[in-house]
């Protein structure tokens, strides 16, 4: 970790921004659990370094494609968490105007891609994106992110094979939280690091941990300098874990308990929280932080609620341009 | 003016279509390659002089590139798909069904998806994996415009305005009906061409062409089928049964004024169809007929179609299989019979 290259400013930028997707899921577990929000949810928390430090080396125009678990990601490209929680309670006022929810969560102007929902669905588009930078002779990046499981697609090896073929600049983020849905890794992959399988494509592969900000900050950037300058693909696994179920009320008792307690001990935030104390940064900063963000949000779910709904009729728009 | 085949006409589209906007490119296996075919059927046959950069010849991934097509579609390309045969498009489905055909929708309008997706289809003597009727598998799937010309100058009018539509348009062409010629020529092919203006035309969208007027019986047929409809409707003529052959040009969208004004006219209708019979086009065009036509109907509407089996390979069999010009001319004198 070169951490002392980075100024308080910036770091207070990555933990705001890991809080801000913490407290976001966990209000919408909350809205969800009450009652008050329809639909389904695929929820981040414990991931936020993954999104945060990867979105971070990014610069405006690239792109990236999210999965049916996009809260995070699009909070890290810069979202606007109101239109994102207007959203989720299928207001008109929602990024997609209530069309996508959850799943399909995104705003091309921020250089999110709807949530590509289908596991692997997501691959072949951003490995496009990067094609089409390509062809257009564009500065840009595209980036994406998906679950250990969507490596098991056949999407995953025709893309990385592609964008091997012709070394396009797309950065293949694999965010392996050990468990695909409830299925773990270890009964549906003989790999014994995800990033291996890149090298069957000539592309370099790297293992990383996901929870460390900075490290993922780093190894993200160095990747996205390389393919911004015509240095072809990168496969970053970042070893993570979800430390909520996989979607609405799941308890995620496949998850062992002691497993679950080494992670909530390895949880981003609170390394990084660990992290910024010991580089002197005052616990009221800290915490200042943390309720700003709360009303951040709170203005957020206000917002969303005292939106209105699209009309029933609405549903027959937006079809063709 | 020229006569072009099909398969010339395509390619003069696309050479037009790339010469005037740089961001139209096409994809596709085996295509672009020196010495090579210009794709299963020659449509793209030594573009790839012209535009070295722009054929983008794949690895044989077609979830793969339709996904890097639409992609690439997000920052304002115009891909051209070429697939070798309809009966691939499944390979590709969850990036057709739940990608390209939804994801304008699902972003609230946010996107454009402007992208065509070329696929030869058609039972011609290779068995159940190489010559699926693809349209009923996409013609119930919202999202995606669905094109199928019969002739050349068709084929060359609706593919430019193909490219230059902002939405998904899956263009369905006939592998008998092409023209392709040399080593990629197709045994008992229909001459489909045309003669070709010098100057630029386009073709709407949802504009049927009236193929024979007629004033006893209404006959819908697309593709290789509109040439059979054609046929009986001359043998019928003949034995003094007027026949109007409409040939619908695009499914979605679908030129119901023009069905409608001839139904009115005649009372009676066939749809002819090369696949099977079960849930195929011709069942929605007669379940819309029977909802919103039926009291200028003076007898049931009657659907040619194939069995619901795959196809055969036998010539036998295949020939079984495929509605002929003598089971259209059959069945019309069945219903002129019943109704006169």
């Amino acid at each position: 970790m070169k951490e002392n290259y980075y100024s308080t400013e910036q770091l207070l930028m990555f933990y705001r921004k890991m809080v801000l997707i913490r407290e976001f899921e966990e209000r919408v577990k909350f809205l969800f659990l009450e009652g008050t929000m329809p639909g389904t949810i695929h929820q981040y928390q414990g991931q936020e370094a993954c999104a945060v430090g990867v979105c971070s080396a990014l610069k405006k125009g690239d792109i990236i494609t999210t999965t049916h678990r996009p809260h995070g990601h699009c909070i890290a490209m810069g979202m606007d968490i109101k239109s994102m929680m207007a959203e989720l309670f299928g207001k008109v006022t929602g990024c997609c105007r209530g069309k996508g929810g959850s799943m399909h969560m995104g705003d091309i102007e921020k250089g999110v891609v709807p949530g590509i929902a289908i596991v692997g669905g997501g691959i072949p588009i951003a490995t496009g994106i990067g094609f089409g930078f390509k062809m257009k002779n564009m500065p840009n990046v595209a980036v994406c992110f998906m679950g250990d499981g969507a490596t098991n697609e056949g999407t995953f090896h025709e893309s990385l094979n592609m964008a091997s073929v012709w070394n396009l600049p797309v950065i293949y983020v694999v965010e392996n939280n050990l468990y695909g849905a409830s299925t773990h890794v270890s009964l549906v992959m003989k790999v014994e690091k995800i990033s291996e399988r890149a090298s069957a494509y000539r592309i370099p592969g790297i293992t990383i941990d996901g929870n460390d900000v900075i490290k993922v900050y780093e190894t993200a950037m160095e990747a996205v300098e390389k393919a911004r300058s015509g240095g072809g693909p990168t496969l970053i696994e970042l070893l993570t874990y979800r430390i909520t179920g996989h979607s609405r009320r799941d308890p995620a008792a496949y998850q062992p308990p002691e497993e679950k307690k080494k992670a909530l001990e390895n949880e981003p935030i609170k390394k990084f929280t660990s992290f910024l104390l010991s580089r002197g940064v005052s616990k009221e900063i800290i915490e200042s932080i943390r309720e700003e963000v709360k009303i951040e949000i709170e203005e957020a779910v206000k917002y969303a609620m005292e939106s209105e709904y699209p009309l029933p009729e609405d549903t027959l728009n937006d079809l063709f341009a | 003016m020229a006569r072009l085949t099909i398969a010339e006409a395509l390619r003069e589209a696309i050479r037009e279509e790339m010469r005037r906007d740089e961001n139209v490119y096409c994809i596709g296996e085996d295509i672009g390659i020196p010495g090579g075919w210009g794709g299963a059927f020659t449509v793209t046959l030594g573009l790839e002089k012209e535009f070295p950069d722009r054929i983008i010849n794949t690895p044989i991934s077609e979830a793969g590139f339709f996904g890097v097509a639409l992609g690439s579609s997000l920052i304002g390309l115009r891909p051209i798909i070429d697939v070798q045969y309809g009966d691939f498009l499944f390979c590709a489905m969850d990036q057709i069904a739940n990608q390209i055909a939804k994801l304008r929708y699902m972003s609230g309008g946010k996107v454009k998806i402007p992208i065509v997706i070329r696929a030869p289809v058609g039972v011609t003597g290779r068995g159940a994996q190489h010559s699926q009727m693809m349209e009923p598998f996409f013609h119930c799937l919202p999202g995606i415009k669905i094109v199928v010309p019969a002739t050349a100058y068709d084929a060359k009018g609706l593919l430019k305005t193909a490219v230059r539509d902002d939405n998904p348009v899956l263009i369905f062409e006939h592998k008998l009906l092409y023209g392709a010629k040399g080593v990629r020529s197709e045994s008992g092919s229909i001459d489909a061409s045309s003669e070709i203006p010098e100057e630029e035309y386009t073709i709407p969208f949802g504009k049927a062409v009236v193929r024979k007027q007629g004033k006893d019986i209404t006959i819908i047929a697309t593709l290789l089928m509109m040439y059979r409809a054609y046929e009986a409707a001359q043998i019928l003529e003949e034995q003094g049964i007027s026949v109007e052959v409409i040939d619908p040009r695009s499914l979605v969208p679908f030129d119901w004024e023009t069905v409608k004004k001839s139904i009115a006219k005649t009372g009676r209708v066939v749809i002819v169809e090369e696949s099977p019979r079960r849930g195929g086009i011709g069942a929605e065009i007669a379940a819309t007929i029977a909802e919103e036509m039926l009291d200028f109907l003076i007898a049931p509407v009657r659907r040619i179609a194939a069995p619901d089996t795959p196809a055969p390979f036998s010539p036998v069999m295949e020939k079984f299989y495929v509605p002929s010009t003598e089971r259209i001319v059959q069945t019309v004198k069945e219903i002129i019979n019943i109704s006169s």
